[in-house]
């Protein structure tokens, strides 16, 4: 079978990268390890998808990063996070926020019982301008969701899924970040509404110089929206490139875009792909 | 008329003393917003708050101080005392405990009450310490419309009049300011509120704090009425049956919990007490709470459960 080259260079440049993680290890509750040593870097200005099925390591991946893997028993016992220049490993997230990295977490998490509008305002937590400039800030977001503004005075808990991943994202916004960690934006939401969300993502991106890493288990979408990939299998990154080469390799559309160009494949082919990965990671 | 007089004034009464659960409830109220956590410790904190007050407060007006100066310090250092209480709670009892299961933290809770009951009584001492903050003589209303008139105790229109500010001061700085509308995303998410950068250390010290100094006012108030001692830890069990009633989220639920059991005990002693023997305070409260979590488990204004479906 054909063997198409992945590359072996990494994204960027360490220089020029916003965000570079390098050979973290991630231990659960102190036996569980989940992260067997995991690196990546995301460009300043770019769209970096994290691909992988359920339990490869994601979220662990994300959440090590903002640390909000604390508060689930969980530690980076290996390995350096570098954000904007400065090693961030271990710092509260609060303290990351403030300096411009901001997660959006999986399952969206808008606070039900406050409005949409007070949903976004949780979100200028770190800043301390005054409120005409917070107001200011209200506004801009209102222009990238104005769906979000028709319903502002309703509780985020009665909005529909596609208004509260979007008053999510909206609410990390309010940070103004340099970049934000977002944890499968898509779930449970319909096609047209997760097309959306991925174009506001990609205008954030272009407009207001927001880079993003995304995990996503929709790899199609991920994979034409954001210019880099990497893929996760338990733990481990087994394949990253451009998203332009990896559309195009054999592995990804069979595995995860499932498309397959030579038919039905046999058992053998099956077990060499699994051995291949094993020589990867 | 001769049988509304005594009913007006029972009932004025009844609200009035209800007014005092609901200051014990109000701090109740707070904690488990932020936390969800039931603060067993909240009768303690009284019992401290209320130690500290009286004990500084005799110190000063021994050291000869002008009554107005030694109430403000003796204020203020009670306050410092809750301040204390509240790092403490939070740095060495909960902070540890982050995430963990909620009845985890409520027993928690149990062992702080003791350490709070224990240190206040070694650090202040353990008798019945007079405080007398506010005026506690009889007022006599509408004597030209029921004879001999409604006899209403000033202390209860002082514990209703501070009732009445804490409770419209709550609400603006949980509505209004941003401390307060991190205090109530914390309350809806923890994880959620700590990704967009709120510290949650930081909220949970604000929230004790604040339920502390609740305390102190609630225990200004029951420390002139019975003294500073050991048994007002017992009426804070009173604050439970409120809570049920009013909803252990809610504010306002609080002061309406601690008006309804308030009248509604001194309304059954008085005219069902006659017929099954008296003693219906004791337990009036807490059968009203049963029946309440039989029909509204969330309380009167307890915040309702959304869940999309």
């Amino acid at each position: 079978m054909s063997r198409p080259a992945v590359s072996p260079k990494a994204a960027v440049s360490p220089a020029d990268a916003i965000l570079s993680v390098k050979n973290i290890e991630v231990i659960y509750d102190r036996v569980i390890l989940v992260l067997k040593g995991v690196s990546l870097d995301v460009p300043r200005g770019g769209i970096v998808a994290l691909l992988g099925a359920n339990g490869a390591g994601k979220s662990t991946t994300l959440k090590a990063i903002s640390n909000l893997l604390h508060g689930e028993r969980g530690t980076v016992n290996k390995g350096a996070i570098v954000f904007d220049g400065v090693e961030v490993h271990n710092r509260s997230p609060n303290e990351l926020v403030r300096r411009g990295c901001i997660q959006v977490m999986e399952g969206r998490h808008c606070f039900g019982h406050l409005t949409i509008e007070e949903n976004l305002l949780t979100g200028a937590f770190t800043r301390h301008e005054g409120k005409a400039e917070i107001a200011k800030e209200l506004e801009r977001v209102y222009s990238y969701f104005p769906k979000l503004k028709e319903r502002r005075n309703s509780l985020a808990g009665y909005t529909s899924g596609g208004e509260q991943q979007m008053c999510a994202v909206g609410r990390a916004l309010m940070s103004r970040p340099k970049m934000i960690l977002l944890d499968e934006p898509s779930m449970g939401l319909a096609p047209q509404i997760v097309e959306e969300i991925f174009n506001i993502v990609k205008m954030l991106n272009h407009n207001e110089k927001v880079s993003f890493l995304l995990a996503e288990q929709n790899t199609n979408m991920a994979l034409k929206y954001a210019t880099y990939a990497y893929i996760l299998e338990s733990g481990r990154v087994v394949l990253d490139g451009a998203t332009a080469t990896l559309r195009e390799n054999e592995d990804v559309k069979e595995f995860y875009l499932g498309i397959s160009t030579t038919g039905r494949r046999s058992f053998r082919e099956g077990k060499y792909y699994k051995r291949r990965k094993r020589w990867l990671a | 008329m001769d049988t509304l007089g005594p009913f007006l004034e029972i009932l004025i009464g009844g609200l009035l003393s209800g007014v005092l659960y609901s200051l014990v409830a109000l701090g109740f109220v707070l904690i488990f917003k932020a936390s969800s956590v039931f603060n067993f410790a909240q009768g303690a904190m009284v019992l401290l708050a209320g130690l500290a007050l009286v004990r500084s407060l005799d110190l000063l007006i021994g050291y000869g101080f002008p009554v107005w100066a030694a109430v403000v310090l003796a204020l203020v250092f009670a306050g410092g005392v809750m301040a204390l209480t509240a790092y403490f709670a939070e740095r060495f009892v909960l902070g540890p405990l982050v995430n963990q299961d909620s009845l985890t933290l409520f027993m928690a809770t149990i062992g702080l009450a003791f350490i709070l009951l224990g240190a206040g009584q070694i650090i202040f001492g353990s008798d019945v310490y007079p405080l007398a903050l506010y005026p506690t003589d009889a007022w006599i209303l509408l004597e030209s419309v029921f004879p001999g008139g409604i006899l209403v105790n000033k202390l209860d229109i002082w514990g209703g009049v501070i009732a009445g500010l804490l409770v419209a001061g709550l609400a603006i700085f949980f509505q209004r300011t941003k401390i307060g509308r991190a205090l109530r995303a914390v309350a809806d998410d923890h994880s959620a509120a700590q990704s967009v950068g709120i510290s949650i250390d930081w909220i949970w010290f604000v929230v004790w704090l604040a339920s502390g100094l609740v305390a102190l006012a609630a225990a200004t108030v029951w420390g002139t009425k019975l003294g500073v001692q050991f048994s007002i830890v017992f009426l804070a069990l009173k604050a439970f049956p409120v809570l049920i009633i009013g909803g252990f989220t809610s504010v306002p639920g609080a002061i309406v919990g601690g008006l309804l059991i308030g009248a509604g005990e001194k309304l059954a002693e008085a005219y069902l007490g006659p017929f099954i023997g008296g003693g219906i305070e004791y337990w009036f409260a807490y059968v009203v709470a049963l029946l309440v979590l039989l029909v509204r488990p969330q309380g009167l204004f307890g915040e309702r459960i959304i869940e999309r479906i």
